[in-house]
């Protein structure tokens, strides 16, 4: 009867779960397998696939690593290193520009004000993305917005170049990840118990030492969250840089969009995506074995 | 000042908005004292609490610890540690990095420290928990915890914010003994701030009590519990029996009061400021007031004619209810089966005489509220 009944109910978990492995299965793993099988075939002549006469031959000549072999050549790490640096320094000014924000809106503001300036926070997203970084270029460009207030005032006599740099490019990626980190951050600073800091300064310890010991590590799952929501989305960002950068600042996602919507060779833009997709796991896994490893809860 | 004073508090007042919360307290806490704030909820005792930790900050008035003074240094620079209200224990540190938390702020080296947490461990019975994170204690040892931190670093006041408010009633009491034991042996300055008025005797050797921000007495616990200063703190303390009466006659060693509800009492009080024809109130305790079917008025014993209203039997006592001719209520708690005396039995409906000795009654400020 009871075992009948714990069969029953793992029935029902196995049900319930079921939904989540569908959505996984279909929106993640199976297009993840489509992108793996492609990436071993070969571009056709009008940007489709070319039709492989024997299978066993394609196999055992190893032409299906042919897109990965061509993937690391030093042109390609050249770009895949630039997205890697770009993504970090991302990841890091979102982080520092976000905490303070975030813990004036969750500490020290007034709770009224609390949610309008979530708002805030917020409001950028019912525009489009692709909208707003083009508001990032009237704004740098040499007769756009900067440039016209430093003539006018005079500070400056000739144009600066703001735009097609990595700098332009950098200021987009921040932009646009920003509430990405603010939000996690918020959440885990919201729940921050204040009376924790409280105790931390009557034990002695100054506000950087309270920072540093207590409201860093208690809200280290917002942080870990933020870096995690940034540092991904950054790794493959091709819009910003698309706009924003010149031809010197191809970054990772540049490289694949190109390759399906340029130079039409799906096959080779989805190894290097596939590539990116692995990277990205084994950056998480190394994470997760890292804080298992110190006994910590895994915030994945 | 005294050199015996550990906090001087002079004239402190804390505004939120238009309210006070502290209204312009003074208050000299002597050192090595266990020194209660007793007050309902919202009376500004734990403001005033966390204004001498540090947490906030007056709007007037002056605090000094140890003869210098403190009003606006911050926590961390205070002699002075705090046993929050929820212990505020650090989640992600262990047992005995929550107790070494502070001693690097004090220079102690890394040597020194380890046998400072055992010792602070081992004083709070809590060897063998080193390695534990809070969630894994219990609510008592938590609070072991919580103490072990705040000693560890041997402040020259230990502040205490409602500590025993997370605990069970049984291990309440336990803790309670433990604490003022601790108190003793240490020989701190503990500042306890309860809304418990037995837990403030208990444990106390002076108590403040305070109301709507301002201090109404202080004195030891008996003082408070026997002689209330005001109504609020009689009432506080569950000696709710007021009477009312005029003074007939007033001498320099003694007043003679006609009561309201019917009777003359002669109540012995030396220099009383008292004139004939004054309305006056005094209050007198349940456990002092006595039931009687006879009326003793005749040998001198002050009595009022009542009829028992209700009865509950409480284990050890009973309490009556009873209410005079004009309407007034009285509470009478009396002890179950007193040895060589018959305890007196009344059901409700009974009549019976009210009566207690002269001396048990406690004269209220003539400038009191209403009851």
């Amino acid at each position: 009867m009871k075992s009948g009944q714990a069969a029953k109910g793992g029935r029902t978990a196995y049900g319930l779960l079921l939904p989540t492995w569908l959505t996984l299965g279909l929106l993640f793993l199976l297009p993840l397998t489509v992108l793996l099988v492609i990436s071993f075939g070969q571009r056709g002549t009008y940007g489709g696939l070319r039709p492989i006469g024997d299978l066993g031959h394609y196999l055992a000549a190893g032409a299906f690593l042919a897109n990965y072999q061509r993937s690391l050549e030093p042109i390609y790490l050249q770009i895949y290193w630039r997205s890697l640096w770009m993504a970090v320094l991302t990841t890091a000014l979102c982080l520092a520009i976000s905490y303070p924000v975030a813990y004036y809106v969750a500490v020290s503001a007034p709770v009224r004000r609390r949610n309008l300036l979530l708002g805030l926070v917020v409001v950028p997203f019912w525009t489009s993305f692709l909208v707003r970084t083009y508001a990032w270029m009237f704004i740098l460009r040499t007769e756009g917005l900067i440039n016209h207030l430093l003539l006018g005032s005079g500070l400056i006599s000739q144009p600066l170049e703001l735009l097609y740099n990595n700098a332009a490019v950098m200021i987009g990626l921040v932009y646009g990840e920003l509430p990405f980190m603010i939000l996690p951050l918020y959440a885990s600073l919201e729940k921050l118990d204040l009376s924790l800091l409280e105790a931390s300064a009557d034990l002695g310890a100054g506000r950087a030492s309270t920072f540093r010991r207590v409201t860093v590590p208690m809200t280290m799952p917002g942080i870990v969250a933020g870096i995690i929501l940034v540092f991904v989305p950054s790794l493959g960002q091709f819009i910003v840089s698309d706009l924003l950068g010149g031809a010197k600042t191809i970054l990772a996602g540049n490289l694949i969009q190109n390759q399906f919507a340029v130079a039409r060779n799906k096959p080779f833009g989805s190894a290097v995506a596939f590539e990116l997709v692995v990277g990205v796991l084994l950056l998480l896994f190394a994470y997760a074995v890292y804080t298992r490893r110190r006994g910590e809860e895994v915030l994945l | 000042m005294p050199n015996d004073t550990s906090v001087e508090i002079r004239s402190l007042t804390r505004r939120f908005g238009s309210v006070a919360a502290v209204d312009d307290v003074s208050l000299d806490i002597r050192r090595g004292e266990f020194f209660s704030l007793l007050g309902p909820s919202g009376c500004g005792k734990t403001t005033l609490l966390r204004m001498i930790g540090g947490f906030e900050l007056p709007s007037a008035g002056t605090i000094r610890i140890n003869g210098t003074d403190m009003t606006r240094t911050p926590p961390y620079e205070r002699p002075v540690n705090m046993v929050f209200q929820h212990y505020a224990l650090f989640p992600h540190l262990t047992v005995e990095e929550n107790v070494a938390f502070g001693l690097r702020y004090k220079k102690v080296a890394p040597a020194e420290q380890g046998r400072i947490v055992a010792g602070a461990l081992a004083l709070l019975q809590l060897a063998g928990f080193e390695k534990r994170r809070p969630h894994q204690l219990s609510g008592g040892q938590r609070q072991r915890v919580a103490l072990a931190r705040a000693l560890a670093l041997e402040p020259e006041v230990l502040l205490l914010d409602e500590p025993l408010g997370a605990l069970d009633q049984k291990l309440r009491k336990e803790v309670q003994v433990e604490l003022k034991h601790l108190q003793r042996s240490l020989g701190i300055t503990f500042v306890f701030v309860t809304h418990d008025q037995e837990e403030a005797l208990t444990m106390s050797d002076r108590i403040a009590v305070m109301n709507r921000g301002r201090v109404e007495q202080v004195a030891e616990a008996a003082g408070v519990f026997e002689r209330p200063a005001t109504e609020f703190v009689a009432n506080f303390m569950g000696a709710s029996n007021f009477f009312a009466a005029r003074v007939t006659e007033a001498s320099t060693e003694s007043v003679a009061l006609a009561l309201a509800a019917g009777g003359v009492v002669r109540l012995p009080l030396a220099g009383a400021p008292y004139r004939a024809g004054e309305e006056v109130r005094f209050v007198v305790r349940p456990e002092k007031l006595n039931l009687r079917a006879r009326d003793l008025s005749e040998r001198g014993v002050p009595t009022v004619a009542v009829s028992v209203e209700d009865r509950v039997y409480q284990g050890a006592s009973t309490v009556y209810v009873v209410r005079d001719e004009r309407g007034g209520r009285f509470v009478v708690s009396e002890q179950n089966e007193k040895p060589f005396e018959e305890g007196s039995k009344f059901a409700v409906g009974d009549r019976a005489f009210l009566c207690w000795h002269a001396r048990h009654a406690v004269m209220l400020p003539k400038a009191g509220e209403g009851a």
